[in-house]
């Protein structure tokens, strides 16, 4: 394996959370409920798939379970936002310490076990294919899953009617609601995905980045899925774009230290978060794409008329 | 914003702590500030083991509460202050960035004792200690220039901070000692808790072709990269066989629980004083896991090594010695003063890396 290929695959591992995650928040904040829980919701399934994966003796049961527990944890998010209309920004942030605090609590019993490692799912023929075959041909099933969701979710908001509705939610919830379209349990819907897929990119990290289960070992990359959210507008594929260069620098930096570029450390620590603020800067500057990209209704409550 | 969830984790165990002292007044209260989790399987827990040890020791006399995921910084300081309130006698503040908050909060409460892990700072309540881990990491250099096929080893470094400064030097000292064309390339990843990016750079270094690693971070996960890749790691802080039953030569063992003992009777006795303490493998509070996956001779190299480094026949920071630019540093035979490497910040010879700002 060539040095270009082994760090196109740690780049891949590296970047494959942040895609997964940010677009369950993406489709969240597409039906215009703000969850800041993303790093909560993530360490819950990180710690179920871990244990799951334990118990059972197999990395699916993982998964299954990070998907499920990131799921019901987002529910809690939801009934209080949503049939409670709590604030959605201190509730957010409530669903990260409380998952923080709770994941470190289920995962005692876990902590420095030897995880089990998601194997890689070889495709036929493909995978035979020089450089390309081994990166993208030989990975694991979230790798291949993520791929399908920047898919599908891309289709399902832009190409079906469920996900015109969605938007309209998102857009405004008002007019939604007078058309008849159920707001609340269409956001209930949207909400539980973003808890799905949060757990989900949380099994990858207990099961494939690095198959063991460490207190806080999200390390902040559930407020890097936010933040990726804002940068890619919205957008899915630009969700992909983003996750993989967020991805793709942090292993560069690690590869230029390791060449011995004479390059402060530090420095490159920094880029991914400084390449955020540029395309921030970047996509604000045309004032009016941002706004029609905005869901207009992001971040308020809705309380129907009776 | 992980912060505040640390903080409002800290401020939880501590009401724990209260609590409990209310139905055992009669017990002195001896306690802990660790900067991870205390099952961290790395420096933190390293400091439970202590203190547990200490807690079964003295049985019933004392109770030992203690605070997990303190973050360094300011939060530190509200932290150990409310443990000052809580009627801790003695309390431990385990992590180097503890040292100002620390010293603020000893200024504040003159009555309580203060022993601060691996600083420098002290006044009259409060107390240093600190381990000679530069005494074992001699020893992994030299293992690891004994094993290593290309000549070299990648070092995982948190922050450029004397003590890692230190255990780059002294490793590398160890390895010229044995391969005077040895090459040691360092990786700072700015952080002592990222199961993910320690992974990430451990494969970095592993792609470009390094085959000994070793790590002054705190988690398990190069020792299980190097595991999953074939190639040999050294564990840090604690046994991390568990993480590479294969890759592991040996670790350092930070075994603080001997010191925190002697302390604690200190303490009960009346006898306690604010001492400045730096001990090391030859008084126990440093210990080398067994050495495995190695030849024999290469074992038996190591087990030398410990000896004289016990004896005092080796000091890593033996003249002659010059500093990376090659300027001369230390005339032959000379050794290094204690105060020169609790304030290192320059690199020896054949450290292949630029020294970041500090």
């Amino acid at each position: 394996m060539s040095i270009f290929e082994a760090i196109l695959l740690t780049v891949i591992t590296a970047s494959t959370p942040l895609v997964i995650a940010a677009l369950g928040e993406l489709v969240t904040e597409r039906s215009g409920v703000l969850n800041l829980g993303v790093e909560g919701m993530m360490i819950m399934g990180a710690v179920a798939a871990f244990a799951g994966a334990q118990i059972s003796g197999s990395p699916y049961v993982g998964i299954v379970c990070g998907i499920a527990a990131g799921a019901l944890f987002s529910l809690l998010f939801a009934f209080l936002t949503l049939t409670l209309v709590a604030n959605q920004v201190a509730t957010g942030l409530a669903l990260t310490l409380l998952g923080l605090g709770v994941s470190g609590m289920l995962g005692e019993a876990y902590v420095s076990m030897p995880g089990i490692r998601l194997g890689e799912i070889v495709i036929p023929v493909l995978s035979d294919i020089p450089v390309i075959g081994h990166v993208l041909f030989r990975q694991d099933l979230i790798f291949y899953l993520s791929i399908a969701l920047v898919v599908g979710v891309s289709w399902f908001l832009f190409r079906s009617r469920a996900g015109l509705k969605l938007r309209a939610i998102g857009d405004s919830h008002a007019s939604a609601h007078a058309l008849g379209i159920q707001v609340i349990r269409t956001r209930y819907l949207a909400v539980m995905f973003g808890g799905a897929c949060a757990g989900l990119a949380g099994a990858q990290l207990s099961l494939v980045y690095t198959p063991q289960w460490a207190e806080n070992m999200s390390a902040g990359r559930g407020w890097i899925t936010l933040a990726l959210v804002v940068f890619a507008s919205w957008r899915p594929w630009r969700v992909f774009a983003g996750g993989y260069l967020f991805g793709a620098v942090t292993i560069l930096q690690l590869h230029a230290q390791a060449f011995g570029l004479g390059i402060p450390s530090q420095f490159l620590s920094m880029l991914p978060y400084a390449a955020t603020i540029v395309v921030l800067i970047i996509i604000s500057h045309n004032r009016r794409t941002t706004l029609i990209n905005t869901p207009a209704s992001l971040g308020k409550a809705f309380v129907p008329e009776r | 914003m992980k912060k505040y969830a640390l903080t409002l984790a800290a401020s939880a165990a501590a009401v724990i702590g209260i609590s409990s002292a209310a139905q055992a007044a009669d017990k002195t209260k001896v306690c802990f500030v660790y900067v991870g989790s205390h099952t961290d399987g790395g420096y933190s827990q390293a400091h439970d083991l202590g203190r547990q040890q200490v807690q079964a020791e003295f049985g019933d006399k004392i109770e030992t509460p203690y605070l997990e995921n303190v973050p360094e910084g300011p939060d530190a300081e509200r932290a150990i202050e409310r443990l000052a309130r809580s009627g801790c006698k003695l309390i431990f503040t385990t992590s180097f960035g503890f040292m100002d908050a620390t010293v603020k909060v000893a200024a504040k409460f003159p009555k309580v004792k203060f022993e601060h892990g691996t600083g420098y700072k002290s006044g009259p309540n409060l107390a240093t200690y600190n381990s000679r881990f530069y005494e074992g990491r001699y020893i992994l250099g030299q293992i690891a220039a004994k094993t290593s096929k290309n000549h070299g080893a990648a070092y995982i470094a948190s922050f450029p901070i004397p003590e890692v400064v230190m255990g780059i030097n002294s490793f590398e000292q160890g390895a010229k000692s044995i391969d005077p064309s040895f090459k040691l390339k360092v990786i700072w990843v700015n952080t002592w808790f990222d199961p993910g990016k320690e992974a990430d750079a451990a494969k970095a270094m592993v792609d470009q072709g390094v085959d000994v690693l070793t790590q002054h971070t705190d988690t398990t996960a190069p020792m299980q990269v190097a595991e999953e890749r074939g190639i040999h790691a050294f564990g840090q802080a604690s046994d991390m066989i568990a993480a590479g039953p294969k890759a592991q030569l040996t670790a350092i063992v930070d075994t603080w629980g001997t010191y925190y003992s002697k302390r604690v009777h200190a303490l009960l006795d009346g006898t306690w004083k604010s001492e400045q303490s730096w001990d090391g493998l030859k008084d126990g509070i440093l210990k080398m896991a067994p050495y495995t996956n190695m030849p024999d001779d290469v074992k038996k190299m190591a087990e030398e090594t410990e000896a004289k480094i016990k004896s005092g026949e080796v000091h890593p920071f033996t003249g002659p010695i010059n500093k990376q630019d090659g300027t001369p540093w230390l005339k032959a035979g000379e050794k290094a003063d204690d105060g020169t490497l609790l304030g290192m910040n320059f690199y020896v010879e054949g450290v292949d890396d630029k020294l970041p700002a500090q």
